[in-house]
């Protein structure tokens, strides 16, 4: 099918004016197409035999298609450029003999037989010092559960500072909160944006700390939080031991031969299925705002990595229902390495929408956890330890855990509770298929 | 203040003595348009050129805006240095096929072959009760077309100043004299380096940016003496080249005040303020504190009575209570 | 690069002239193959039947005289001295084209020859001609700029507007009004209510006549004629140049607006026919050296497309080159 214009992309074959075995002459029409403008007679280029027509009449075609061959009856030049091979377009792509011409030939669409350079990536922008020039908006809620509104300045100026917008008193267009709002309430117009450390990375939010060292504003951003949430949050709590005897040997059997930094914790597990119950208890994942649940569609798992020294943050593992274990696992280590160098993302802070606290290491035997506003739920994992354990009517030593739901009785009752650590503990039974 | 040999012009005197040094320096320089020799020049620009430099330098043209911009287009292709003068910015419409499909395409489209070193002058913007068809302020326009340079002088230095390096230039360069500033008289330093380039801060303060260009920035530096009277400290930039567009000087001076009012006679929707507007969201987001407002003419045709066309324009009231409004938000 | 048609003198001599016609047409039918496959795309509008023109008119200019075209210029291109090979690279898109790619088949430039480009408004190169002969007289130079324009072009103020100038400033433009009767499909009587177009150049007090476009020698002689009036220095000259084209407006369309019969009488007069029966009958053009000229021809349009096939694309970070003179430019900053 030729291309008969700019604009033409296909073309109706409306009529040959040739059989096979016809000899035409170069500029010959020869068949009859329909466009988008008009019916349009086609003209041969080559001089030759009719071989056979392709395509039939009333049969619409990309521009490019094969629509006949031709014998070729004059042997090119010695001088003449090749015959170009037809393009891929072509749905039966001709292959010409030396006497043998596509008619006519290539399609319009591709390009012309020359490889494009690959243009080279442009170098990726290193992430800029400052984590809040890429963080997204957190979402800031004041007591009404109204979006706050916050100019850029002051929301970077807050993250340098290690500070919460929350409670704070905008008094810019529309109440919205600026630099000089910040720095009023940080009382630290002076504060500098070098004294914010690592830690300034709070996940929880606090109001404003009176300045101070990054600790005690850490600590008091903390306290503020927690504060809050038992102040404002009816927690229910639920409480299953769940039977590890699956997990742990699959565990062994998957770290196995493998040096310390490459084996799985068993902390990756609960993390896993507990992104998985969120996603069939979709109660519990989510944000309690504005006097009802919203909740997330996906869910990013916090989990509570405390600090060497004091302190506590809970960045995210972000989409975590959509990541294997494996790669739970690998970001489950980044997540804590960064977190205790003070090198996370804005992206991973403040976002999690439901998390987990694990004191296993700790040697507890459970933990009940303070839920962190405006998330819903807190999922406790203590140490795996041995215990009797009967199952199939034999009492045996099984390595179990104690799992702990907090959860908030404003968004869940008992009912969806349960069913969220049982499907933890279902899960947990089949480790493979996390 | 006065440096010395400095001189008190009007900026159309400014910009006649730079017409008749540029045809004194250079002999294929030569000024073509309507009227612009026995009358003097609609605005009296070129008063007294054609008596200096008769009348094949001072080349009065029939009322055919598309031909001979166009023959200044050819002859800029033919060695020559024209300065082409247009009445009115909305006349200039009449030629903006041969401004666009061919002073800014040509040398593109030719593969760099060709350079088409032509000066374009013409009056725009309103002030003067001249109704719906010579008034408005079309220079964003002009703007958005790549390969043609568009300068906005709106100083009496400017006035004098940028012509020679636009000549220089070999770019096609579209020169917006602000109707209003004809008559405006200033100072003149007796040496003086303009560029074609940079935009300029006219008032430094660390509060507020008023960014403007030609003919509102009289009204921006007026608007920032009143706001400091409150103490609200406005810098005031001065674009003076809306293409290519000094956008670091923007960001500079964003990153100095983290507030931006944009002053733009032209209409609001699509205006040049909307472009400036535009690269601080993009190149200096982080840096806000406040949006970034726009005073922009009232997107109605320009009115004859005196009071509507007042109403239609950007006001000096206008960009002290937007600022007031970015600096003080709700607080009292 | 020395090419081998590299020449900007044109010899007027009865067998160059044949030569160019043959050249212009080939090249033409080979264009309108090569789009067919796909290598040339965007708009293509053909010369055939048109080549007596531009062949007579650039025979009679001299290598410093300036062109102004259209956007059915190859033939004015070819016949120029443009490279065949960069005419071709062209419209391949490619960056040996005559405008590094950037142009196509409508706007085709070089500066060497003057060439100040297909012009793909209609009328839109006047303004430009008039001007570059403004430029030759502020200067003193005695160049004629040739100003090519079908008879659609008339309809436009633009056309009005630089027969006024021109006249009114006695500049050396020689206008070449090549009427083959039809703007796209609209046929002049519908366009026109003056149908003689040299009858509205007359009226800017301006020389001008029509001249039969399909006989090479007589577009030669008037183009001989109008330049040396023009370079005499008594302003500019009309030429309208009676002619047809054989294919349609663009690459193809249905060609509603006119009869087969009126194409077929046209094709009568095809202007290559004439002139080879002109010089059989004299005895000056025999088989032999016919079929050598076609050979030849062949040879140079097979070389050109091997030529547009092998040369490169421009770098796409080349893209933004050339909006600005003055930028330090990639590849000079690095040679």
């Amino acid at each position: 099918m030729p291309s008969l214009g700019a604009d033409m992309d296909f073309g109706t074959l409306l009529e040959w004016r040739v059989q096979p075995g016809d000899h035409v002459e170069r500029g010959q029409v020869i068949a009859v197409v329909e466009t988008e403008k008009a019916a349009v007679e086609v003209e041969v280029f080559e001089t030759g035999t009719i071989e056979d027509l392709v395509v039939t009449p009333g049969t619409k075609v990309p521009v490019g298609t094969v629509l006949a061959h031709i014998a070729s009856e004059s042997v090119p030049p010695a001088s003449a450029p090749e015959t170009p091979a037809p393009q891929p377009s072509a749905p039966e792509p001709a292959t010409p003999l030396h006497s043998t011409a596509a008619l006519p030939a290539p399609a319009a669409e591709t390009p012309p037989p020359v490889e494009q350079p690959l243009t080279p990536a442009p170098p990726a922008t290193p992430e800029p010092a400052a984590a809040s020039t890429s963080a997204p908006a957190p979402s800031v809620s004041a007591g009404t559960g109204r979006r706050v509104r916050v100019s850029p300045l002051a929301r970077r100026r807050a993250e340098q500072l290690g500070m919460s917008l929350e409670g704070l008193t905008g008094t810019g267009i529309g109440g919205a909160i600026t630099r000089d709002d910040v720095e009023v309430a940080a009382g630290a117009a002076a504060v500098h944006a070098s004294d914010a450390g690592p830690s300034s990375m709070v996940a929880t939010a606090a109001p404003a700390a009176e300045g101070g060292t990054a600790l005690e504003r850490m600590r008091a951003a903390i306290g503020a939080a927690m504060a809050r949430s038992k102040r404002e949050i009816p927690h229910y709590y639920l409480e299953e031991t769940i039977d590890l005897g699956a997990t742990m040997a699959w565990l062994d059997e998957r770290n196995e031969h493998r040096p310390a930094h490459d084996r799985m914790l068993a902390v990756a597990l609960f993390a896993r299925a507990v992104a998985l119950a969120a996603v069939e208890v979709p109660q519990l994942n989510g944000f309690w705002r504005d006097d009802h649940l919203e909740r997330s569609e996906v869910v990013h798992l916090g989990l509570a990595v405390s600090l060497r020294d004091e302190g506590l943050v809970a960045p995210a593992i972000l989409d975590a229902a959509s990541k294997g274990l494996e790669q739970t696992m690998a970001e489950l280590r980044d997540l804590a390495s960064r977190a205790r160098r003070g090198a996370l993302r804005g992206a991973e802070m403040g976002s999690a929408t439901i998390t987990v606290t694990s004191l296993g290491d700790q040697g507890v035997e459970r933990v009940y956890g303070v839920i962190i506003p405006p998330q819903v739920a807190i999922v406790g994992f203590g140490k795996v330890s041995e215990r009797p354990w009967a199952r199939d009517g034999m009492v045996g030593a099984h390595p179990v855990v104690s799992a702990t739901l907090s959860a908030d009785h404003r968004a869940s009752d008992g009912y969806q509770g349960a069913r969220f650590l049982r499907t933890i503990a279902e899960l947990l039974q089949q480790p493979e298929q996390l | 203040m006065t440096t010395d040999g400095a001189r008190r012009v009007t900026y159309r005197d400014a910009m006649r003595e730079a017409i008749r040094e540029a045809m004194q320096r250079d002999e294929r320089v030569f000024l073509m348009g309507e009227d612009v020799g026995r009358y003097g020049g609609s605005y009296a620009v070129s008063k007294g050129l054609l008596e200096e430099f008769g009348p094949e330098r001072i080349r009065d043209t029939p009322l055919s805006e598309l031909s001979f911009v166009g023959a200044g287009i050819g002859a800029a292709l033919g060695g020559m240095r024209p300065i082409v003068e247009v009445m009115t910015v909305n006349f200039s419409l009449l030629a903006l096929d041969q401004i666009l499909n061919n002073a800014a395409t040509i040398p593109h489209m030719s593969g760099g072959q060709f350079q088409i070193p032509i000066v374009i002058r013409m009056a725009t913007g309103a002030g003067r009760q001249l109704g719906g068809q010579h008034s408005h302020s079309l220079e964003g326009m002009y703007a958005h077309i790549p390969g043609i340079k568009v300068l906005t002088p709106a100083t009496i230095e400017d006035a004098r100043g940028m012509l020679w390096p636009a000549l220089e230039d070999r770019n096609p360069v579209l020169i917006f004299e602000h109707a209003g500033l004809y008559n405006v008289e200033g100072e003149l330093p007796a040496e003086s380096a303009v560029d074609i380039a940079q935009a300029s801060v006219r008032r430094a303060g660390r509060d507020v940016s008023l960014i403007t260009y030609g003919g509102s920035l009289p009204k921006a530096i007026e608007a920032a003496s009143t706001l400091a009277d409150e103490g609200i400290e406005a810098e005031v930039l001065d674009l003076r080249v809306l293409r290519p567009l000094d956008v670091a000087s923007i960001v500079a001076s964003v990153e100095r005040t983290h507030r931006a009012v944009v002053i733009d006679e032209g209409w609001r929707t699509g205006s040049f303020a909307g472009e400036v507007s535009a690269q601080i969201m993009e190149q200096a987001f982080f840096e806000l504190d406040a949006p970034v407002a726009r005073v922009c003419s009232v997107e109605v045709p320009m009115p004859y009575a005196a009071h509507l066309e007042r109403a239609a324009l950007p006001s000096v009231e206008q960009i002290v209570s937007e600022a007031r409004r970015l600096v003080r938000g709700t607080a009292p | 690069m020395a090419d081998a048609d590299d020449r900007t003198s044109t010899p007027s001599s009865d067998a160059a002239l044949l030569r160019q016609m043959v050249r212009i047409r080939r090249f033409e039918e080979r264009a309108a193959e090569l789009y067919s496959r796909g290598d040339i795309r965007g708009f293509l509008h053909l010369y055939v039947g048109e080549e007596a023109i531009a062949t007579g008119v650039m025979a009679a200019l001299e290598p410093d005289d300036a062109i102004v075209a259209t956007y059915r210029e190859h033939g004015h291109a070819l016949a120029r001295g443009v490279p065949m090979r960069a005419v071709m690279a062209e419209m391949f898109g490619r960056v040996d084209g005559a405008s590094r790619g950037r142009g196509g088949s409508m706007h085709l430039f070089d500066a060497s020859r003057r060439f100040y480009g297909g012009n793909a408004i209609v009328g839109g190169g006047l303004p430009v001609a008039v001007g570059l002969a403004l430029a030759d007289k502020l200067a003193g130079r005695k160049r004629v700029t040739a100003c090519f324009f079908g008879e659609g072009a008339v309809a436009e103020g633009a056309f009005h507007e630089s027969m006024n100038l021109a006249a009114l400033w006695d500049l050396p433009v020689l206008f070449c009004c090549e009427n083959n009767l039809y703007a796209m499909g609209t046929a002049l009587a519908r366009s026109e209510s003056e149908t003689d177009i040299s009858l509205k150049a007359t009226s800017y007090e301006m020389p001008a006549w029509q001249v039969d476009g399909m006989d090479v020698r007589a577009t030669l002689e008037a183009a001989r004629r109008g330049a040396s009036m023009v370079r005499s220095g008594s302003g500019p000259c009309f030429i309208e140049f009676r002619t047809y084209r054989f294919r349609p407006h663009s690459m193809y369309d249905p060609e509603l607006y006119r009869s087969r019969e009126e194409v077929e009488e046209w094709r009568h007069r095809d202007p290559i026919d004439l002139f080879t029966s002109t010089l059989r009958a004299a005895g000056a053009l025999d088989d032999a050296s016919m079929a050598a000229i076609e050979a030849d021809v062949a040879r140079e349009i097979d070389d050109a497309v091997a030529f547009a096939e092998a040369s490169p694309i421009e770098p796409v970070e080349d893209l933004e080159r050339f909006i600005y003179t003055g930028r330090p430019e990639p590849s000079e900053a690095a040679s």
